[in-house]
């Protein structure tokens, strides 16, 4: 019986996804096969990884991961250059985190400021990310989109509650949208309707199913983002064809396994190794089901996916 | 391929005797397309249906038993290519690799850090499977050395035997005599020889080839040489690979019932950076990877490769539960509060995160609603009062805590009167209605 590879021809594609302006500009998705299986067709972009900072000190992150950042990390704007020109970041992701309203409930005005900033003190593509409390983000994200005109970046999150508003900001100040639902392929399947229902082009969306971490739901992301995908590319499904968010780091650096120490669990070995491997592997997880874009902490952690995604092309 | 009922109805007797319980031949074939009958409940079935039907139904990815007693591990029966569809069968193996250049202190090292692998994580115990040794210094003596050391401190742990030298082969698998070991190494040019050791030894053959075709001659031939029970392996060593070979190989075995690579996969992962190690090591687990050898097994990365794999491995049509009962977060005082949620293996590990992330010493009351999420378990009549004020009342909470106040999820606010009602003399508190207000709602109510 001689052996036949079993390829497979898929009808759908996933939208390729321009984010940024000139020469660091960077794409998002484009191929027309599952996650690298360069086998059977074209994979046009590796993933992206964006280091994530945010406009308030990390003083909610874990020392692990605080520690990498201390000497910048007071200062949105040296934390982005420390990224870019220290450590070679391809985009960065900045959570507007002190706009919540249980945190410094920063105003919109202050955010966009720091948006701005930032925005002139690097040239590599920028995510722009609420504080998650639905109804705040509403305004930040409007006034962010404004503040950063024409850049090209990303702004997120858009959700069921909210989009609304965050959809205009976008598509009048030409970003790209994060449109995130919770962890349900049919949600995520209605929420890019309704965004492209108010006449945003549906091939500048990425798609948050919601991220979770390894140990800690892992799987029902991982099953969603495989399922969205095999979607959009056997059933040709076009509202599933944009290229998909993991938000790995906010998750991963909240739970027990990243942060407990050693002396409590010796048997879980060496706290600061186990919390960057926690997030290397939870993004590995998430490329392998379809993730093309990530937000991560740790710049070890990072370096290693980035290595494996070369070992992966 | 599996057959469809009406294919298997051509080849029962079509006599409808009902000896086999069903009460026609069609029933019959049915439930054996299903899955639900064994063709053996018919008497009357004529060999030729047999063999036509035995090889169909055979699973497509062969089931073969690494090892031998309590640390024995099942690989193969795998249907599917996605987790989404049915749940992955058989969890991967992972082995340590022992190379024969060591010393006898750092073999021993490895031995020790394997027998002491072993953690307990929502109630599984998991540990590193096996012990791969490899015959680095293709030195026969060191080989067997190397093996007589493994075979005399972890009598108990399942073997991989990698070597291409058939002499090697042949001193150290009689160390191993009925604990079916792996031996790993066959390939074109040793094939005669490595099967007739497998044969005489019961051992699992781990056959290897440079590519897909390759491959698949090799198992045939050592198929017709009498050696059933194999594990395969492509060649693949960077990611890419191990990422298509290993998606060919599931493809062809679940989707074609391509016979020649139905075998179990073997991958091995080593690499001089135990991070990325780690890493292609996931790219395994997820990508259909049976057996997978590392180089080196620190803790951290033991738990994380545990987790993933149990990840993985769930079943995706039955929620994840845990136990019923009240957790404490933090060292709760008596008059720390006391919070209510379902026992749905996420909602606990999200609300049990908020909480512990809050800094709040708390009691969090998890109830058993089957696994459903707090709104699904409502509107199902799993959550309800009369039974949160029966698990409250039954739990013996009351001794320990010095308030009767129960804080509910802020999406059944709707229970707060009628638990108060049942619950004598407690006072009802409605909490936020997502589990990320739950820090600052603590926070608040702490200061």
């Amino acid at each position: 019986m001689a052996f036949v590879a079993s390829k497979e021809t898929y009808s759908g594609k996933v939208y390729q996804v321009n984010i940024g302006t000139g020469a660091n500009a960077a794409n998002l998705g484009g191929e027309n096969v599952l996650p690298f299986h360069s086998f059977e067709g074209t994979v046009p972009n590796k993933p992206v990884i964006a280091y994530e900072i945010q406009d308030v000190p990390p003083t909610d992150w874990p020392e692990n991961v605080q520690k990498p950042y201390s000497s910048v990390s007071g200062d949105p704007v040296a934390w982005a250059k420390f990224c870019q020109d220290n450590l070679k970041a391809k985009a960065i992701a900045l959570r507007l985190l002190g706009t919540h309203p249980d945190r410094e409930n920063r105003s919109p005005e202050v955010a966009a400021k720091t948006v701005k900033d930032v925005l002139s003190a690097i040239n590599v593509p920028l995510i722009i990310l609420g504080s998650n409390h639905a109804e705040k983000d509403a305004p930040v994200l409007v006034a962010a989109a404004e503040a950063a005109k024409d850049r090209n970046c990303i702004i997120g999150k858009a959700q069921e509650a909210n989009y609304k508003t965050i959809v205009a900001a976008a598509m009048a100040n030409n970003h790209k949208l994060i449109a995130m639902s919770e962890l349900d392929i049919n949600l995520s399947k209605q929420l890019n309707i309704l965004i492209t229902q108010m006449g945003f082009d549906k091939e500048r969306l990425v798609t948050d199913p919601m991220c979770s971490a390894l140990g800690y739901g892992l799987e029902y992301t991982y099953s969603v983002m495989e399922r969205i995908r095999l979607a959009a590319l056997t059933q040709n499904d076009l509202t599933m064809q944009p290229p998909m968010l993991a938000d790995v780091g906010m998750y991963v650096w909240k739970i027990k396994e990243a942060q407990a120490p050693e002396s409590e669990m010796p048997l879980w070995g060496n706290t600061e190794e186990r919390g960057i491997a926690w997030e290397a592997t939870t993004a590995t997880a998430l490329l392998v089901s379809g993730a093309e874009l990530l937000i991560m902490r740790h710049p070890r952690a990072i370096e290693a996916v980035e290595k494996l995604i070369e070992e992966l092309v | 391929m599996a057959l469809s009922g009406v294919e298997i109805f051509k080849l029962l007797p079509k006599t409808n005797c009902k000896k086999c319980g069903h009460p026609t031949c069609l029933a019959f074939a049915m439930k054996l397309a299903q899955r639900q009958a064994t063709l053996d409940a018919c008497p009357d079935v004529s060999d030729e249906a047999k063999r036509v039907l035995g090889e169909a139904s055979a699973p497509p990815v062969r089931p073969i038993t690494f090892g031998s007693g309590d640390k024995a591990v099942k690989m193969g029966e795998e249907t599917v290519l996605f987790r989404h569809e049915k749940k992955f069968v058989n969890p991967c193996a992972f082995a340590v690799e022992v190379k024969d250049t060591l010393s006898e202190s750092e073999i021993t090292k490895k031995i020790e850090d394997v027998l002491a692998s072993e953690i307990d994580r929502v109630g599984q115990k998991l540990r590193i499977d096996a012990i791969a040794i490899t015959n680095a210094s293709g030195d026969k003596g060191k080989f067997e050395a190397a093996a007589k050391l493994v075979s005399s401190k972890a009598p108990n742990t399942p073997v991989i035997l990698s070597t291409t030298d058939t002499a090697a082969a042949e001193a150290a698998i009689k160390l191993f005599s009925g604990k079916r070991p792996i031996l790993y190494g066959a390939n074109s040019s040793n094939a005669d020889a490595m099967a007739n050791i497998a044969k005489t030894e019961k051992a699992i053959l781990g056959v290897t080839a440079h590519g897909l075709e390759d491959l698949s001659n090799l198992t045939e031939k050592i198929k017709a040489l009498g050696v059933e029970d194999m594990v395969i392996d492509a060649g693949s060593v960077k990611a890419k690979d191990i990422l298509g070979n290993n998606t060919l190989i599931r493809r062809a075995a679940t989707k074609k019932n391509f016979k020649p690579l139905g075998y179990p996969v073997i991958n091995f992962v080593q690499r001089d950076d135990t991070l990325l190690e780690l890493l292609v090591a996931g790219i395994a687990v997820t990508k259909y990877s049976s057996v997978i050898v590392l180089s080196s097994i620190e803790k951290w990365k033991n738990l994380v490769l545990f987790t993933l794999r149990q990840n993985i491995y769930t079943d995706p049509q039955v929620p994840m539960q845990v136990e019923q009962k009240i957790y404490n977060i933090g060292e709760p005082k008596p008059e720390s509060p006391l919070m209510i949620t379902t026992n749905f293996s996420l909602t606990y590990f999200i609300v049990s995160g908020e909480v512990e992330n809050s800094k709040v010493p708390s009691r969090l009351a998890v109830m058993d609603c089957e696994g459903l999420s707090v709104l699904t378990a409502w509107a199902a009549g799993k959550f309800t009062a009369t039974k949160i004020a029966q698990f409250i009342t039954e739990s013996g909470i009351e001794k320990d805590i010095s308030h009767k106040e129960l804080i509910i999820p802020g999406y059944v606010a709707i229970l707060s009167g009628s638990i108060e009602d049942k619950l004598e003399g407690w006072k009802v508190t409605v909490g936020p209605r997502e589990a990320n207000g739950l820090p600052a709602f603590l926070k608040a109510r702490a200061a």
